[in-house]
């Protein structure tokens, strides 16, 4: 692994953060921004890539009961006034004193890449060299809760998945789709550091299809006037609202919460079903027109659907959640009808 | 003043298609419906009745979670009737043995095409009472073909795997299971009714979940398509488990031969054990099924006085 490429990581574990060591966080002023008052006794809670939508989400929920700090490349103009937001890449060693300088009780981790277009090696340092940083330092400065958003596309749409994976399913999810070797990798990262460290409470959150007003591909996809679908292919579909998987990250930061788990929305469909009653009206294409067309509209940049996400569009990749139901009480509240209006709130037309 | 369409042509036909539905659903609708007019007229049975007599399991939102679909399966069922009633004219013996909730339906499995499949299924949904809704395990390459893998969900098939077996059981519906698989569907014409290998998972199944296994013998699938050969080097080719040589396709006769199906329920095993056992330990019980199978077979090829009558 290219641990190297960005700069030296922290070598030997520093001891954790004493009187004997001074706090250098605060007065840095240059990347803090907002205004920081004294460390809560309990600790605070760090959410990365807290500019997106979900952590934006997360964090206005959050904030009423918890200290928030916030770190994203991104500003965040229009936060609540008591979040601290740190603008800096989570690659830089600058991480390390958010977490010498506070006490943190907790790390959600959201600051996860899965733009497409972006290249495979700054994906890679992005998803795999960042978080293992980021996993340094807790160990470091034993952080007891770290919770990793992952996401059911690590199983992967496969002819024969069973109809509901459970937690124990392989992640098979990069085996046609190399643009998901990344983001397997960061849920097997979480995953051994889950068993290495016993004293942190690691949970990985697997959710379903994530849609409402973010702007990732699943909601892209249902919002689409004539949507693709491959012809006679017609898969069951799970989706859920993106507040509910808020709600799920909130429940895993209670403590005593630890494992992972699968988080399902208002119950599955087939696809057309789902496009329709989101207004939209297929367009059904055989499955190597689509490929080809697919591949030709990625490379002309009129499309950020990879081809290789087709597979979504013909096999399943749905979830079992009855673990999360009895261990974490999730429960999804949010009705299919409510969480179609969110996705088609943003619709817009795409060429 | 005449009232003048737009100019553009087929404007009119797009309007009335974002309106309502698409010409072809309105077609295989309203064929579809004759169908199953014509199926309950020629059965004597009121279709709808029976699927709306089955037990299903809906989500939160209406659907069934594998995919059944009532509106494609009540067409699916009026075919399978008539095929059912009138082409194979299948008799149906012990029926009433199949018990209520959980149960396993294994039988032998033969005939190039599981028409085998759909008989069991026509006969659990029409001749038991109330109507037992028929899951099939279906290979998984099935997933891959399309309109296959739609049409198969639709009609309440699930993709084998232990743990959509597992789910289906807990929620007390029925199986059908068949075995030998692939090995037993494409036999050709010389080893007919001569059972091969059974798998040992349905037997861990039934010991893991506790449930009842029914074995059911079918009479007249093998002659449906008498196979010659094998012709491996092309099924190869072509991905296929098989690709059977059957002489009747040669002088144009696509349509499986109109044999006589018999379909034999047998008493139900309930079985005891440790589903982690031994191989060995396993392979005692499926011998049992097994021998079960090909005993009842025997006897239903003894009482049968031709393929066709």
């Amino acid at each position: 692994m290219a641990r190297g490429v960005f700069g030296p990581v922290a070598g030997a574990p520093a001891p954790v953060p004493t009187t004997s060591q001074p706090k250098p966080s605060e007065p840095r002023s240059g990347s803090v921004t907002g205004t920081h008052t004294k460390v809560a006794t309990e600790g605070a809670v760090l959410v990365t890539g807290i500019c997106g939508r979900l952590g934006k989400l997360l964090a206005r929920e959050l904030h009423r009961t918890d200290q928030v700090v916030g770190v994203d490349r991104r500003a965040f103009p229009d936060r609540p006034k008591d979040i601290v937001h740190h603008e800096l890449d989570m690659r830089r060693k600058k991480m390390k004193d958010i977490f010498r300088g506070r006490n943190i009780r907790a790390v959600v981790h959201l600051g996860v890449l899965h733009d497409p277009r972006r290249s495979d090696r700054e994906r890679h340092s992005w998803n795999v060299v960042a978080f293992q940083k980021l996993l340094d330092y807790m160990s470091q400065y034993e952080v007891p809760k770290l919770v990793v958003l992952s996401g059911a596309n690590v199983y992967g749409p496969q002819p024969n998945n069973p109809q509901f994976l459970t937690e124990d399913a392989p992640l098979l999810g990069a085996q046609h789709f190399g643009g998901m070797r990344d983001l397997v990798e960061l849920d097997m990262l979480a995953q051994s550091f889950f068993w290495k460290h016993p004293d942190t409470e690691t949970v990985v959150l697997r959710p379903c299809h994530i849609v409402g007003r973010v702007h990732n591909a699943a909601s892209n996809y249902l919002r689409l006037e004539r949507p693709i679908m491959v012809m006679g292919f017609d898969p069951m579909m799970q989706l859920v609202h993106e507040k509910d998987v808020v709600r799920a990250i909130q429940l895993a930061l209670r403590p005593g919460v630890r494992g992972i788990f699968n988080i399902r929305g208002p119950g599955e469909m087939p696809l057309s079903h789902l496009v329709r009653k989101t207004g939209g009206r297929p367009r059904v294409v055989p499955s190597p027109l689509a490929k080809v067309a697919l591949d030709q509209l990625w490379k002309l940049r009129l499309s950020n659907f990879p081809a290789q996400e087709l597979d979504h569009l013909r096999y399943v990749c749905m979830v079992d959640d009855s673990r999360a139901r009895t261990e974490l009480g999730y429960e999804p509240v949010h009705p299919i009808d409510r969480v179609l209006k969110d996705v088609r709130r943003l619709r817009y037309q795409v060429a | 003043m005449v009232e003048r369409g737009s100019i553009v042509p087929f404007a009119g036909w797009r309007r009335t298609r974002l309106l309502g539905e698409s010409p072809l659903r309105q077609a295989v609708r309203s064929i579809g419906d004759r169908v199953v007019r014509i199926a309950e007229e020629v059965v004597g049975q009121d279709i709808d009745a029976r699927i709306a007599g089955i037990k299903t399991h809906p989500n939160e939102v209406g659907h069934d979670p594998f995919g059944f679909d009532p509106e494609t399966s009540r067409y699916a069922l009026a075919v399978a009737a008539l095929l059912h009633r009138r082409y194979f004219r299948t008799q149906v013996y012990g029926i009433e043995r199949v018990p209520q909730g959980r149960v396993l339906i294994v039988a032998n499995h033969s005939g190039q095409l599981p028409l085998d499949a759909v008989m069991i299924g026509s006969a659990l949904m029409l001749d038991a009472n109330p109507p037992r809704f028929p899951r099939s395990m279906v290979e998984t390459w099935t997933a891959e073909l399309p309109f296959i893998s739609t049409l198969y969900p639709r009609l309440g098939q699930v993709v084998g795997s232990p743990e959509n077996a597992r789910r289906l059981l807990r929620q007390e519906e029925s199986i059908i299971v068949f075995p030998e698989g692939a090995r037993g569907i494409s036999k050709t014409f010389d080893q007919r009714y001569q059972l091969t290998d059974f798998g040992l998972g349905f037997v861990r199944l039934a010991l893991e979940t506790n449930t009842p296994i029914v074995p059911v013998a079918v009479i007249g699938g093998e002659e449906q398509y008498p196979s010659v050969a094998d012709f491996k080097p092309l099924a190869k080719l072509l991905r296929m488990p098989a690709f059977p040589v059957m002489p009747q396709v040669f002088f144009g006769m696509i349509a499986p031969l109109p044999t006589k199906y018999r379909l034999y329920f047998g008493e139900p095993f309930r079985l005891s054990g440790d589903p982690d056992d031994d191989d060995s330990v396993i392979e005692e019980k499926v011998w049992l099924v097994k021998s079960t199978i090909q005993s009842m077979v025997n006897r239903g090829l003894r009482e049968r006085k031709g393929v066709f009558i």
